[in-house]
């Protein structure tokens, strides 16, 4: 169980996160999601006790982080994959932390062949490694003391479509197994498929938090025709309000509402659907929108 | 594949051993390991042991008959060995830092001062280590040159006590400075500069006496030459609160309140 309550975090005079709260329960996949610079990693950085947080608290397995006596055998942390030492071999790294937390050596070796790295890959030096193959040194690294927690921080970096695939599949097992997986990304793509819950970052705060379908309800529906602009005006004449998105229109109502306001425009439709995803991205943009301005700017 | 699934955790596992704290010993056999197994770190320690070999091996070729003694060629070979250690020293310090590796050394191990604490005591078995070497090196240097002088195996228990104190402190200055500049090069380039310009100014008349109480150039040259008088020692203590304690309690204070990245 991870559980954030009302962290806060200034750095150089800047709130980079405020007042984030948030719990993940055992059983599920939280997705951690926000633009770069959002205040995702700030705000894992203080849950893993190495940020000290200006104001509000985090638990961990009901306790500060810090306390646990042996934290690496009850919470996998993959922060920066980069953050290994580019001399040692790629075995070696997870050996290490093996013989740290004090369990069986030759965990590496089943570690290495769970997360797809091979002999060759094991001998080679960090240095020669991908961010793919980083990603899942850092990957086998968390999950090497067989913890109950996971947090990782944008972990599906550097990987490719199979790797993205593969990494799902072990995160869903393991939330499946009991397990609390908490995975940061700014891409929606990426959380979107595994995630049972989002919470949504943007500029330090908490934009919006909750299942896939709470987040979805009231985003509105999906619709196309094979005249949108003829569409749109009965929409208006039906009251309800639009938005153009890249494939179709997304209406402010229920699928019912918008297929009688179409048949009262006399507009033949050819897709009517709640939004999902089209909702939800146009959800994570929305929420996140200022954040992004001030990004670019 | 669920043999394999279930090794990776998820559920809380039952195994008794989970909730031990990692000892300390277990802390620094692994500090040791990992100054062992980098290409860096390996080099440095062939390097360490090839100088002590160098040194004495010169010494026996070129000394006179009583440079040539099992004791002073002890005290080559450690001071020889004195030059690099402190390096092995900077880079236990900081490879957490330059390397990043800090992010996995410190979330294993949150107390902060417990895997500093595994740093020194690494370090003092690699001291040790270095010690032994140099023991070795000049018992063989010893026999090989056989000089024609008296007691030439004689070790006083008190000029030896020294030699380790000496390799000691070296080793810790090492461990001091790179925690005090957590960056690997300023910390070497200190480590060497520094006390050099500071002796520097010791040449000059007035600071003169004060520095025969701050200049561990002067202090530490004492231990590795005789057996300290108890003012000697005096001035040891003086000027190692100077260059070891003070950088060490610096680097202590800010590894426990810098943000690990």
């Amino acid at each position: 169980m991870i559980e954030s309550q009302g962290l806060t975090k200034r750095l150089g005079g800047r709130v980079v996160v405020e007042d984030v709260s948030f719990r993940c329960e055992p059983g599920t996949v939280t997705g951690f999601l926000g633009p770069n610079g959002a205040g995702k990693t700030t705000t894992l950085r203080m849950l893993c006790g190495f940020s000290k947080p200006d104001a509000g608290h985090a638990q961990i397995l009901g306790g500060d982080y810090r306390a646990l006596p042996n934290p690496g055998r009850r919470v996998g942390i993959l922060l920066d994959a980069s953050a290994q030492h580019a001399g040692r071999r790629g075995r070696e790294a997870l050996a290490i932390t093996a013989d740290t937390i004090g369990v069986d050596p030759g965990r590496a070796d089943q570690l290495l062949d769970i997360v797809g790295l091979d002999k060759e890959a094991a001998k080679k030096r960090v240095r020669q490694y991908s961010l793919g193959m980083r990603q899942r040194l850092g990957l086998a690294n968390a999950l090497i003391g067989q913890p109950e927690v996971l947090i990782l921080d944008e972990p599906a970096n550097g990987l490719d479509p199979q790797g993205m695939r593969w990494m799902r599949g072990l995160l869903r097992d393991f939330a499946d197994r009991g397990g609390t997986v908490l995975l940061s990304s700014h891409l929606l793509g990426e959380v979107d498929a595994i995630a049972d819950r989002l919470v949504i970052i943007g500029n330090g705060k908490i934009a919006a938090q909750g299942t896939r379908d709470e987040l979805l309800s009231g985003t509105g529906t999906l619709v196309r025709s094979a005249d949108d602009a003829a569409l749109r005006t009965a929409l208006d004449a039906g009251g309800i309000a639009v938005h153009p998105v890249e494939d179709g229109l997304i209406a402010e109502a229920e699928p019912a509402a918008v297929g009688r306001a179409a048949l009262a425009g006399g507009v033949a439709l050819t897709h009517l659907a709640p939004s999902e995803g089209a909702g939800l991205e146009r959800l994570f943009f929305e929420l996140t929108a200022t954040a992004g301005q001030e990004a670019g700017a | 594949m669920s043999a394999a699934t279930i090794e990776l955790g998820g559920a809380a596992s039952a195994d008794a051993g989970r909730d031990v704290r990692p000892g300390l010993g277990r802390l620094t056999r692994v500090e040791l390991r990992k100054m062992t197994d980098t290409r860096a770190g390996f080099w440095l320690l062939l390097g360490t042991g090839a100088l002590v070999a160098l040194v004495v091996l010169i010494t026996c070729l070129t000394g006179d008959p009583p440079d040539k003694t099992f004791r002073e060629l002890f005290s080559n070979g450690v001071q020889a060995a004195s030059f690099l250690l402190p390096i092995l020293g900077i880079l236990l310090a900081t490879s957490e830092w330059s390397q990043r590796t800090g992010l996995v050394t410190f979330a294993l191990v949150p107390d902060r001062l417990r895997v500093m604490t595994a740093k020194l005591l690494a370090g003092l078995v690699l001291a040790g280590v270095a010690l032994v070497l140099c023991l070795l090196v000049a018992a063989i240097g010893t026999i090989v040159s056989a000089p024609d002088v008296p007691n030439q195996w004689t070790l006083p228990i008190g000029f030896f006590g020294q030699l380790v104190f000496y390799t000691a402190v070296g080793m810790i200055t090492g461990v001091a400075f790179g925690a005090a500049f957590l960056a690997s090069a300023p910390a070497i380039v200190a480590s060497f500069l520094l006390p050099i310009a500071f002796g520097a100014l010791g040449e000059i008349n007035a600071l003169d006496k004060t520095f025969d109480w701050l200049d561990t150039g002067r202090t530490l040259t004492d231990l590795a030459d005789h057996l300290a008088s108890a003012t000697e020692w005096g001035r040891v203590g003086t000027s190692l609160a100077l260059w070891m304690l003070l950088p060490l309690a610096i680097g202590f204070w800010r590894i426990v309140r810098s943000e690990i990245r």
